[in-house]
């Protein structure tokens, strides 16, 4: 083992000009840009194909107009878009204020140690995983018809919550628990109780944090069709929602009931909707995005 | 005893040089004082510290003077922080933590069932190792306490007037609206000193409060913390013996004994005048720890 004990400077030339990179290194690194690529690429695939397609109706009329049977080219989607701006908005307004406090009292007041805790915090993950579809089941049974409330706005409101709660409580969970501990400590240490610290402190500086996993969680919701199906969002209607217990259709349902008719130029208006939906999701998800870059790393 | 004083090792000669004794002169200026404490605002008898089942501190008995600094010094995991923190009843924020025995302040003991430990907080201040100012403004870190105490108090000058005494007013009273992490390290542990000294409290706990900083704002915390000490009573954890020596009246040295499970439990060995500690002490294990042969 001596050789290797030798000084560098001995007599061998010195090559730093290593090995160069081994054949197998550089395919492993190709594929799994290409893994990367995969998802990439059909995502813009999607976007030209509906853009191209739904060109011609990427007018004004889509969201001036209301949607018609006879005249296609005529038809609009205001209806499904102030409909989907009622809906969502009943969804944040039952939504937000039960995951925000939900979340409070698991990270700030439960015992993590406690067995009842660690049984919520697994069923909470549980929940979110449970498909869409169920939830639109439960919110029949339950707000249409138990509680009578029909086929109106208040039940997609109340259901689409459900559905976004559980992750709304994950990332609201997520931004308290990134919050130091030493922050709450020093809040403590003053004498303010607990209450105080949470309200004062501890959410204050989780907002950034609340606000962009809120912000994803309802551009789910805004996206949903499958329980809405359920639920009776109206296949067609030709009047804006007037409250919280009129009937209702979202872009989404709108899409999908243009999709099913034959005529071409129904196509065309459901992919300019459909541009439409998705230009409305990249813009939140990109206001998340922006508000979790301005926010990063106070401490 | 102690597995970490071996009796065969060296014992200390007369020659300092050679023992490489760490510089006293810092304890030896001042006036002596004596060995029990007069004027006792924390008395503490056979106080055990545990998480869950683990015995963090044993039977740790003694007292704390008034508008005394009261150094606790002493290698890691020796128990010194966790004492400390059941001083105000911090160690109640982690699940399955427990106090035994008498910690009493001022006579009533602060574990009793009817004490609300946010009454013990407000009273009995803490400082943390690192600066943990609130993402807020100057101003707002340290009107906050008197806020959520409901204190009754012109609030523009009980923060001028606590900044002042934190040494901290010159440099910031232009930039109140500021936020808190715009001050350098120092400046924030002064600040956070400030604020702690808001709420007007009896006792400030500090829990190495200069570890994070350097030696020039060390030296203002220090000089801040005797500045202090005319009006409060302060007990100080260090890891910096020159420290303990520097600032503190009495000196607590702990260390942490083995057991035969190889869990280790801090225990008090000696308390006394901090000179007496750093010239003359009873105990080989403090002899060992200030004259740096371990710790």
């Amino acid at each position: 083992m001596t050789a290797t004990l030798v000084s560098p400077d001995a007599t061998a030339p010195i090559d730093l000009g290593g090995k160069g990179q081994p054949l197998a290194d550089k395919t492993f690194r190709w594929i799994l840009f290409l893994c990367l690529a995969v998802g990439i690429v059909f995502l813009f695939v999607l976007l030209a194909y509906v853009t191209i397609k739904g060109w011609p109706r990427l007018t004004p009329t889509l969201w001036e107009n209301m949607p018609s049977i006879r005249r296609p080219e005529q038809a609009g989607a205001q209806s499904a878009i102030t409909g989907t701006l009622w809906v969502i908005t009943f969804t944040a307004l039952f939504a937000l204020p039960v995951g925000f406090l939900g979340a409070v009292y698991m990270e700030e007041y439960a015992n993590p140690t406690s067995r009842f805790t660690r049984f919520v915090e697994i069923n909470i993950q549980n929940l979110a995983a449970v498909p869409s579809i169920v939830y639109g089941i439960l919110g029949l049974a339950i707000f249409a018809r138990a509680l009578a409330l029909g086929q109106t706005v208040i039940t997609a409101g109340l259901t689409l919550a459900l559905l976004v709660l559980p992750v709304i409580i994950v990332s609201t969970r997520e931004a308290l628990r990134a919050v130091p501990q030493n922050i709450r400590h020093g809040s403590l240490a003053l004498g303010a109780t607990l209450w105080q610290t949470t309200w004062r402190q501890t959410m204050p500086a989780a907002i950034p944090g609340m606000a962009t996993g809120t912000i994803l969680a309802l551009s789910r919701a805004i996206g949903e069709a499958a329980p809405l199906l359920l639920l009776g969002a109206v296949s067609f209607i030709s009047f804006n929602p007037t409250g919280p217990f009129s009937a209702y259709t979202t872009l989404p349902i709108q899409i999908f009931n243009w999709t099913k008719e034959s005529r071409e130029e129904f196509q065309i208006l459901a992919s300019a909707t459909i541009v439409l939906l998705l230009v409305i999701l990249l813009a939140m998800n990109a206001v998340a995005i922006l508000i979790r870059n301005r926010t990063q790393k106070r401490w | 005893m102690s597995e970490i004083h071996d009796p065969a090792a060296p014992q200390s000669t007369s020659d300092l040089a050679n023992t490489g004794r760490m510089d006293v002169s810092a304890v030896l200026e001042g006036a002596e004082i004596p060995e029990t404490v007069s004027n006792i605002v924390f008395d503490l008898a056979n106080v055990r510290v545990f998480y869950g089942d683990f015995e963090a501190v044993r039977d740790v008995t003694m007292q704390i003077g008034r508008n005394e600094i009261t150094a606790f010094i002493g290698p890691s995991g020796c128990g010194k922080s966790t004492l400390l923190r059941s001083f105000n009843r911090m160690n109640d924020l982690i699940p399955g933590a427990r106090v035994e025995g008498l910690l009493a302040y001022h006579g009533f003991d602060i574990y009793a069932p009817e004490v609300d430990p946010i009454e013990v907080r407000r009273r009995i201040g803490m400082v943390f190792q690192k600066p943990n100012v609130f993402p807020k403004s100057i101003y707002e870190n340290v009107a906050y306490g008197p806020k959520v105490n409901g204190m009754k108090v012109n609030m523009d000058d009980l923060v001028e007037e606590c900044l002042t005494r934190a040494a901290l007013w010159d440099e910031v009273k232009d930039d109140l609206k500021k936020s808190a992490y715009a001050l350098s390290g120092g400046q924030q542990q002064r600040l956070v000193i400030a604020r702690c000294i808001a709420v007007k409290p009896e006792v400030i706990l500090m829990d190495e409060p200069c570890a994070s900083l350097d030696p020039i704002a060390t030296a203002k915390i220090e000089d801040l913390m005797k500045e202090l000490a005319k009006d409060y009573t302060i007990v100080i954890v260090t890891h910096n013996m020159q420290q303990a020596a520097r600032v503190s009246e009495r000196t607590a040295f702990f260390t942490a004994d083995v057991d035969a499970n190889g869990v280790r439990h801090g225990r008090l060995v000696e308390y006394g005048p901090t000179r007496r500690i750093f010239t003359a002490p009873n105990d080989p294990r403090t002899e060992d720890y200030i004259s740096g042969r371990f710790g």
